[in-house]
């Protein structure tokens, strides 16, 4: 294997290898933490709308959470929506325009906790738009509150000595749940804690919204994030957090894939 | 004139789908049952969608989405279901996404719910409450203009007796002129463009174009509405222009009271009725004129004295009003009950005239 010796600058300077930018950011600009997993979620929708061509027949639908600034800062139509509603809003936009790709962007607090009834409707009446969960365990806009994900153990702001299933119960596993009714088409869990993650994910949201706009059905993915400032362990220790943790609770990868109908 | 015998579900579904309503949604609780059970008939042959929504929730919230996406949508239900929609109703009344909800009442005891929200923030609803079928069917088809007119959420009040009642109407449309644009609404069509829509109570806007944000998007909703206040009142008078008698009723009460209004007259009685059809925004200033001459107000309405407040505001003199309503709950739970008979009504009425002074 061959070394770049890293000790001395380089003998010629460094050049871009790649634009980076996406055409459908407004800004590079947030507010979400250093650290925190969902830019790199939105970046991915960002991709993957342009890639397929569907920036400009697409709809999200958008919660409450940290999140909900993808509304300001991504040039796509959005709709907010009251917490845990999306699903139940969306299915609306799609009925109305059943060519134009619609989607949810949801948090875990928002989709699991308040508004799982929703989404488990919109699956099962095979409602073909895309459900994103971005998972992190946390409420991370009120400042990492326990939610229906937080993992077994995990430290929150409402379960300070870590999720104690006696007193809180277990963490509902929502892709596995979707993936039972007979009406999702196409269930996925990913994570942006690692380059290789990216990609994987990335690849599932694609894979997401060909099938639904192939007509096939109901489709999820799940995306599992860091929350540096909701989360009781250095920022540093996320990625590895989610790794070692979270995925013990929430496997990554693909759930169920269908045909389009 | 296109004019049918129809239930008054039928009717409003008629109306509904005359007035270019494409997307109905709700959840079974009569006495709105009725109403969705038609469009649920009516709609696939009218190119719209007729959705069952697992809860009231759900319904609204579909509601708002087909509404946002630029169709012309209602949903409804009554009572305890519209108290589930509250929060939705007061969401869309921030984000100016038009809709019409049916609230097809048990009774009277929905008043404060249609005409004070309950849901958050500085909004009001447009409510029409209609005295029969014919009229209900006007309302349904003048409440989708409104809703476009003012990109707000709108409320048609009705009851069992709306609902269930077999009348005459005349179902061809109504033509109440010209709208604005829908630019808003929302087909996805603007991503990419860099002048991307969004649809957000707090009017944040996008990064490269600042909407109003949510100080100027509400003090922009609390002038909207004010102005709505001043140019929507509606109100019908009976008999009224040298009464000594006052009755206030609404909705399906009204034809009640005029017929005992009639009774009275023809017994030398100088009395008449005065009924608001507009019950947000409350016809203050005419009722305060109709009633100036008079020695007693009557309010009668069956429930525990909701429009009476109302009436308590537009009227000078307090020492005038009497309310001869009340709670009347009937064992098939619509709650209209024994008040709602011209007999009790004029025996109430004659009790407030009996009392002299």
């Amino acid at each position: 294997m061959t070394h770049v010796p890293t000790g001395a600058p380089p003998g010629v300077p460094a050049t871009k290898v790649a634009e980076f930018g996406s055409p459908l950011l407004l800004s590079e600009e947030h507010h979400l933490c250093p650290g925190c997993g969902h830019p790199v979620a939105w970046r991915l929708l960002c991709e993957v709308m342009t890639e397929l061509a569907l920036a400009d027949r697409a709809v999200g639908v958008i919660g409450h959470g940290c999140y909900t600034q993808a509304a300001v800062l991504t040039d796509l139509e959005w709709l907010q929506c009251l917490h845990g509603r999306a699903p139940a809003v969306a299915t609306g936009v799609k009925r109305v325009h059943p060519g134009v790709a619609v989607f949810t962007l949801q948090g875990d607090g928002d989709m699991a906790s308040e508004g799982l009834h929703e989404l488990l409707h919109a699956a099962g009446r095979a409602e073909p738009i895309t459900c994103i969960m971005l998972n992190n365990g946390v409420f991370g806009d009120t400042g990492g509150q326990m939610t229906a994900t937080t993992v077994v153990g995990q430290r929150t702001k409402t379960s300070l000595e870590g999720r104690d299933p006696g007193t809180h119960g277990f963490p509902i596993p929502v892709a596995d749940l979707v993936r039972t009714l007979p009406g999702t088409a196409y269930v996925a869990r990913g994570a942006v804690n690692n380059a290789g993650a990216v990609a994987q994910t990335k690849k599932f949201l694609r894979r997401a919204f060909e099938l639904q706009m192939e007509g096939a059905g109901f489709t999820f993915v799940e995306i599992l994030t860091m929350c540096p400032t909701g989360w009781f362990i250095p920022t540093a220790e996320g990625p590895g957090y989610v790794a070692s943790v979270f995925e013990e609770t929430f496997p990554v990868g693909q759930l169920k894939t269908l045909a389009p109908r | 004139m296109a004019v049918r015998l129809l239930q008054g579900s039928d009717a409003l579904a008629e109306a509904a789908v005359t007035a270019g309503c494409r997307f109905f949604t709700g959840y079974p609780m009569l006495p709105f049952t009725g109403l969705l059970e038609s469009m649920a008939r009516r709609m696939p042959d009218a190119g719209g969608v007729c959705m069952n929504a697992a809860s009231e929730i759900e319904a609204v919230n579909m509601t708002i989405g087909a509404a946002a996406a630029g169709a012309r949508a209602g949903t409804g239900s009554c009572g305890q279901g519209i108290a589930l929609m509250q929060e939705a109703v007061a969401e869309a009344a921030l984000n100016e996404v038009p809709f019409v909800l049916f609230n097809m009442a048990r009774g009277q005891q929905d008043y404060f719910q249609c005409t004070r929200g309950g849901g958050w923030g500085d909004y009001r609803t447009i409510t029409l409450a209609p005295r029969d079928v014919v009229e209900a069917v006007e309302h349904t088809q003048l409440l989708f203009h409104l809703a476009d007119t003012y990109r707000a959420p709108v409320i048609l009040l009705g009851d069992y007796l709306i609902a269930d009642t077999n009348m005459s109407v005349d179902v061809s449309p109504r033509d109440y002129g010209p709208l604005p644009a829908k630019d808003w609404a929302l087909d996805g069509s603007t991503g990419g463009t860099g002048s991307s829509r969004q649809i957000w109570s707090w009017d944040i806007g996008k990064a490269n174009r600042p909407g109003r944000g949510p100080d100027g998007q509400w003090k922009h909703i609390a002038d909207k509405f004010a102005a709505v206040a001043e140019a929507e009142q509606r109100h019908e008078s009976f008999m009224a222009d040298d009464a000594e008698y006052l009755v206030v009723s609404w909705g399906t009460s009204g034809p009640f009271v005029d017929y005992v209004v009639e009774e009275l007259r023809a017994e030398g009685v100088r009395i008449g009725s005065f009924r608001p059809i507009s019950l947000w925004p409350f016809p203050e200033a005419a009722l305060a004129e109709a009633a100036a001459g008079a020695r007693r107000v009557l309010v009668y309405e069956l429930n525990a004295g909701q429009m009476l407040d109302d009436v308590r505001l537009s009227i000078p003199d307090r020492s005038k009003i009497r309310f001869i309503g009340g709670v009347s709950i009937d064992y098939s739970g619509m709650r209209q009950g024994e008040l709602l008979q011209a007999s009790a009504i004029r025996a109430a009425v004659r009790r407030v005239i009996d009392e002299g002074d």
